[in-house]
């Protein structure tokens, strides 16, 4: 089926995004939101695919074999990378909400004034 | 907002998002008919003009150099951001219990790690940190690079630390020593760029010698220098970061062995 990948990233950014609206804590809202970004890591690279391609590595097979297109799979890394970034930053300040409220519930920590 | 009032509103948003995505990816060649043009002529020209067999490592520390100096530096703001959140405040360190209130409440204990767990988990160590070097250093010609090997580098420390070998943790990640090794692979990175422009060249030109024949170690030039340097920058901003969330349950453990 020609959309099908297209189709499991709706899924993921939806799935995640549900995760993001319901939940009741600050762990699981950034595990939501890290599903959300998972869906771009599938949206670059079924772009990228050439049916049939191989990984473009040339090490050990012929320098004009076919294959996928390596400027997404760059920009997954990129992608990757700055998600790990984020990810520290937001568990951080998930740490001093719970040190300084005593809750990580985002419903009462509304109720702190933020 | 009532959650079920948000969860109503979240329905609404979400088809319409559903139907824009619809019509977007309609517009999408099928899954299989990448069109081009950049992959196939970054793919015809990788090999000629760097010398690596590992096309995407080449787009990542040449090609789109710059781009890969931008996110290096979101990494390194993101440890500097963290140890600046996770400061300790003043008087912090009396308020710190022995144990957590939930754990009081449940009468738990912290079970010691089992003898076979760690040694286990030491006998990995060595092999974990090898190949994170081999990753670091190998970007030119296989499926790796500064980004993935650095993790791994990182995960050796970590298992240290799982191993319940807590105090022997902190000795093996001084932070004065991984701040200092942070800095010197992120700015590293800038400075084989800007070695390109003292040289008149553009910034982050591959000015270094290509080496003999593609699918070497030796091959590649800067691609394999600053794939090395991002490996440091990585490794050392990991062991920070996991560091720094590690550091509460540390002062914790390291206290109450000092006491029994």
């Amino acid at each position: 089926m020609q959309v099908f990948p297209f189709l499991v990233v709706a899924w993921i950014v939806i799935v995640g995004l549900y995760g993001l609206i319901t939940s009741r804590d600050l762990i699981h809202q950034i595990v939501c939101l890290i599903v959300v970004q998972s869906s771009t890591y599938v949206l670059l690279l079924g772009v990228g695919y050439v049916t049939g391609g191989v990984a473009p590595y040339f090490y050990d097979i012929g320098r004009r074999a076919l294959a996928v297109d390596p400027v997404v799979q760059a920009l997954a890394l990129t992608d990757v990378v700055v998600e790990a970034a984020v990810t520290a930053l937001l568990l951080s300040l998930a740490v001093q909400a719970h040190k300084r409220f005593g809750t990580l519930d985002p419903h009462d920590l509304a109720e702190f004034k933020g | 907002m009532t959650p079920k009032l948000r969860l109503w509103l979240f329905a609404i948003a979400a088809a319409g998002l559903v139907a824009c995505y619809l019509w977007a990816f309609g517009g999408l060649p099928g899954f299989g008919n990448y069109p081009g043009p950049y992959g196939p002529e970054i793919l015809k020209r990788a090999i000629p003009e760097t010398n690596a067999t590992g096309v995407v490592s080449a787009i990542n520390f040449d090609y789109r150099g710059f781009d890969t100096i931008g996110e290096e530096f979101i990494l390194f703001a993101a440890a500097a951001g963290m140890s600046v959140v996770l400061r300790r405040l003043r008087g912090e360190r009396e308020q710190q219990q022995d144990r957590s209130p939930a754990d009081e409440v449940m009468n738990r204990n912290v079970p010691p790690t089992s003898s076979p767990l760690r040694v286990a988990t030491l006998v990995l160590v060595g092999p974990t940190a090898l190949l994170g070097w081999w990753l670091a250093t190998h970007a030119q010609t296989n499926p790796s690079g500064g980004f993935q090997g650095g993790v791994i580098l990182a995960s050796a420390l970590m298992l240290v630390y799982l191993s319940g070998e807590s105090i022997a943790f902190r000795r093996f990640s001084p932070v004065d020593l991984l701040d200092a090794a942070e800095a010197m692979g992120a700015g590293g990175f800038a400075a084989v760029g800007l070695a390109a422009i003292v040289q008149g060249l553009p910034f982050l030109d591959n000015y270094l010698p290509l080496g003999s024949s593609p699918g070497t170690v030796t091959s590649s030039g800067t691609i394999a220098l600053i794939s090395f340097l991002v490996g440091i920058e990585v490794a050392a901003a990991f062991i920070l970061i996991v560091g720094e969330l590690l550091e509460q349950t540390l002062l914790r453990q390291v206290r109450r062995e000092g006491k029994s």
